[in-house]
């Protein structure tokens, strides 16, 4: 395989983990010195209660109003959560600075090795919403990863950073079931691709199709399989491939509002990540199935549920839906009551999808 | 027509309880059992108390040896003796031997009514086994006098069948031993219960009791001092009822209405007997033995109706008193908190009484939730609760929630009521009826005892918090201290004990003045405890001797 063109990204993985552990060291020494001097530390963040949610036209997405929440070890009540997030960014300092991952799992464990319980996991699930909200950045910047599914596959050569592999190189055409994105992918320095895009699909099954049909060569395509609803790992992955190589982001899903609502996330984020800004890629664009191709491609469907009726009423209260393509499809859902999935295409043969439905929207999507 | 023909016959008064020996609580063999055991205990302590001595009780209740290894209701022979200072051989037999004779037949606080309980036991005994009931009392003169003596039932008379005399130097008190029909194994726990709630409200009594199965509880004495014995009084005009009247006109000596007024009834002076005879319009100097039974049926309402008399005095009443009362609980039911409300006497229908109240909380005996425990004139009533005043109150009438206490909460109330006559409701003496007087001075004391507990919780709460904020903080600043250091990189913690002080600066005043305040309340010398096993063997084999 030849590679067409070199980019070296702009932010590199190690600078980033600098940063973060600057930050942690930061915030460690101003209340060492409250401490020293007699003053009850504190620690002030936005707050994440759904009243304090707004949507920010700009960035299109959702993010946190002017309301703060302070902990402080002054009061009888918030001392112990107080102590909870001191704890967890002295343990992820040490995660970063060893270059070690863990997950959240092993946070509610860890905590008990240095006797700060935790009554439960959504407790400490909580903390680390916390410390995400205190530096705005996701719990990956903290080296705590989610449990992987989603894979990634294409032209791309990276470089890991991880302890063992420093420096070692890898193709991500090399093996074609395709590669985890987990921490070590995640903080690995992109090198080179000769990749044009990156095509987000929502489930193995076609993530699969794509590789045997050879869509990374034919399209010269990173093809990105989020499995449903992408992990913050696989979106933060999705706005590096965006960012740092300025390839294009192409999302195809079912034909479902399910499906458009994945799309949308990776676009503009969720309400639970208002707090966070590197999740988004707003240029990334979502090419099917829309409810108009179950029309015009005569594709065999299925009636709405109770479910999808009710999702789809509580996505048009959402001000990302009020307009434009995004509120059409919505529409065109309730309009023809039926859903398909992408597996749908089979009935015109197994290749259907590739020979013919993705070139015709991925020149489509020119115009959009 | 022939009219069916009716029989009338006087009865006597031991046989109208033979027929109706269910009113007086002995229905059957277990509830007999148990019944004969207080009545005769209940005798030993007025004893003791009116000879001004400390009470030492033995009870004994063992299987009759012929049904040894039968199963219940079976015949078991009861004994009971005390310390008290005896009887005089020549009332023995009336005493033991004849309803409705007693020392008690006058207006007095004590256990009894009417001297009837004891006997009650004896004819009970006699009629379900045929023995004879043994009596052994000295008076301290060196001689003890035994009898062995049945009851006439029909003409309510003593028939003696052994008399002795033995040798008793230097020892006073009376023994009873009788045979009866009982069923052990279903009174047990009543009569354990019994000697438990007795030894609460006589913590100046040493009691040991042998059970059926040879067991020997052993309720200890905790305190010297005993309540002032109770005087008897005259009746109050209120209180009088026509036979009364009748009996005391026939019995005294007085010539004119005027001199019997002021001589015969309780607070009536000269000046208050001319007032009401004025009243009644009566004349002053009327003859006493002309009086016909409608005058005195019209004196009797005139009393009655009357109501410038004077209150009757509580003088004569013997309450508990709160020292002894606490000192009973604390032996008995070991509590964290005690807090004793007594009310200034009061009177009902002419007769006077005083409602002692405590309430006990937590400690190692009293179980989650409310228990209930009655007394009246110093016997504990252990049947009925539910038909009694203070459950009545209890229950339905106390907000719990105004005092902050939980319905499982361990909260034990004692109360007591002592009158020189108890309104009980039935003869059986097991619950009180429901007086307007009465139920406003218990709900009073009630009231006033959840006061003080409730201001010793909210007290004890605000202590446990401070406690429990100084644990926070203690526990969780050096945490802290420990994650900036290491996060900050530098080489020492951080001096945050600045921080510790401060807060125990904070809150220390406030802790330590309620420190002071519960300390006050608490006592914790609570570590009496009931022995199962005998801790004075000698002083039980000499108790035993004498009896022999």
């Amino acid at each position: 395989m030849k590679l067409k063109g070199k980019r070296l990204s702009k932010t590199s993985a190690g600078n980033r983990k600098e940063e973060t552990l600057e930050l942690l060291r930061e915030l460690g020494l101003s209340m060492y010195d409250k401490m020293d001097n007699g003053v009850f530390p504190d620690i002030v963040f936005p707050s994440r209660s759904v009243r304090n949610l707004v949507y920010d036209e700009q960035l299109k997405q959702y993010i946190l109003g002017a309301n703060r929440v302070t902990r402080s070890s002054q009061n009888i009540k918030g001392i112990r959560p107080f102590t909870h997030i001191v704890w967890l960014a002295f343990f992820v300092e040490k995660l970063l600075s060893q270059g070690k991952t863990s997950t959240l799992r092993d946070v509610f464990y860890s905590s008990q090795a240095y006797n700060v319980l935790f009554k439960d996991q959504p407790e400490s699930d909580d903390i680390i919403v916390d410390l995400e909200a205190v530096f705005s950045k996701p719990r990956e910047s903290f080296s705590i990863y989610p449990e992987e599914r989603s894979a990634i596959f294409g032209d791309l050569t990276i470089e890991y950073t991880v302890p063992g592999y420093e420096g070692k190189k890898l193709n991500l055409a090399s093996h074609p079931d395709g590669y985890l994105i987990g921490p070590s992918l995640s903080t690995a320095e992109m090198v080179d691709t000769s990749a044009e895009m990156v095509i987000a699909v929502e489930k193995g099954g076609i993530f699969t199709r794509f590789v045997e049909e050879k869509v990374h060569e034919k399209y010269n395509a990173v093809i990105v399989d989020t499995a449903g609803q992408p992990p913050r790992s696989t979106r933060f992955m999705l706005k590096r491939l965006n960012q740092e190589l300025n390839l294009p982001v192409y999302i195809l899903t079912d034909g479902d509002v399910y499906g458009e609502h994945i799309a949308m996330v990776i676009v503009s984020g969720s309400a639970n990540a208002a707090h966070l800004r590197e999740l988004t890629v707003p240029t990334a664009k979502w090419i099917g199935i829309w409810g108009s191709d179950i029309v015009k491609y005569k594709l065999p469907s299925i009636p709405l549920t109770d479910h999808d009726y009710k999702r789809i009423s509580e996505l048009k209260r959402d001000p990302r839906y009020q307009k434009g393509r995004w509120r059409k499809q919505l529409d065109f859902f309730l309009k023809i009551k039926r859903k398909c999935e992408l597996e749908a295409f089979a009935k015109y043969g197994l290749t259907a999808i590739v020979d013919k439905y993705l070139p015709e929207k991925l020149e489509n999507v020119k115009s959009l | 027509m022939v009219k069916s023909q009716v029989t009338f016959a006087e009865i006597s008064p031991s046989e109208f309880f033979y027929r109706n020996r269910d009113l007086a609580g002995f229905s059957n063999p277990s509830r007999a059992l148990y019944s004969a055991t207080r009545e005769l205990v209940e005798n030993s302590l007025d004893a003791c108390e009116i000879g001004g001595v400390l009470p030492d009780i033995f009870v004994r209740i063992i299987p009759s040896e012929p049904c040894r290894d039968l199963a219940d209701p079976k015949t078991y022979v009861l004994k009971i003796q005390d310390n008290g200072p005896g009887i005089n051989p020549k009332f023995i037999p009336q005493a033991f031997g004849r309803v409705f004779f007693g020392s008690k037949f006058k207006l007095k606080q004590a256990r009894g009514m009417f001297g009837m309980g004891g006997t009650m036991s004896i004819l009970y005994g006699q009629i379900t086994t045929h023995r004879p009931v043994t009596v052994v009392s000295s008076t301290g003169d060196g001689n003890a006098y035994k009898f062995e003596m049945m009851l006439n039932i029909r003409k309510n008379e003593p028939i003696i069948m052994h008399k002795e005399k033995l040798p008793a130097e230097g020892v006073t008190g009376t023994s009873v031993e009788i045979s009866l029909q009982g069923d052990y194994f279903r009174a047990a726990a009543k009569i354990q219960d019994y000697f438990r709630q007795t030894a609460v409200v006589t913590p100046y009594a040493n009691i040991v009791f042998v059970d059926a199965l040879g067991r020997q509880f052993f309720f200890e004495r905790a305190t010297k001092s005993m309540p002032t014995t109770p005087r008897a009084t005259l009746p109050h005009p209120h209180g009088i009822d026509v036979e009364a009247l009748r009996r005391l006109l026939i019995d005294k000596k007085e010539n004119t209405l005027m001199q019997f007024m002021y001589n015969n009834f309780h607070r009536v002076g000269e000046n208050t007997a001319r007032k009401f005879l004025e009243y009644a319009r009566m004349d002053k100097n009327t003859d006493t033995k002309s009086l016909k039974t409608k005058h005195i049926v019209t004196l009797v309402d005139a009393l009655h109706r009357y109501d410038d008399f004077l209150k009757p005095d509580g003088s004569c009443l013997s309450p508990i008193g709160k020292e002894i009362l606490e000192a009973g609980i604390k032996k008995e039911l070991q509590p964290e908190f005690i807090a004793t409300s007594i009310r200034p006497p009061s009177a009902y229908s002419g007769f006077p009484f005083i409602v002692e109240v405590s309430v006990a909380y937590g400690g190692k005996f009293l179980s989650s939730g409310l228990s209930l425990f009655r007394f009246a004139n110093r016997i504990p009533l252990l049947y009925d609760e539910g038909s009694d005043i203070s459950y009545k109150i209890v229950r339905h009438d106390i907000d719990w929630k105004y005092y902050h206490i939980g319905s499982d909460a361990p909260i034990g109330i004692i109360t007591h009521v002592c009158s020189t006559k108890i309104p009980y409701k039935t003869v059986g003496k097991e619950y009180l009826s429901d007086r307007p007087e009465l139920e406003r001075e218990l709900k009073n004391a009630i009231r006033d005892s959840l006061r003080q507990l409730k201001t010793y919780l909210s007290r004890k709460g605000s202590i446990a918090m401070v406690e429990r904020k100084m644990n926070i903080y203690g526990k969780y600043l050096p945490l802290i201290a420990q994650f900036v250091t290491d996060l900050s990189g530098r080489e020492k913690k951080p001096n945050y004990h600045l921080l510790l002080n401060r807060k125990a600066s904070d809150d220390g005043k406030k802790e330590k003045d309620m420190k002071k305040m519960v300390k006050m309340n608490v006592d914790n010398n609570l570590d009496k405890n009931i022995k199962e096993e005998m801790s004075e063997v000698e002083r039980q084999t000499a108790i035993e001797d004498f009896g022999r």
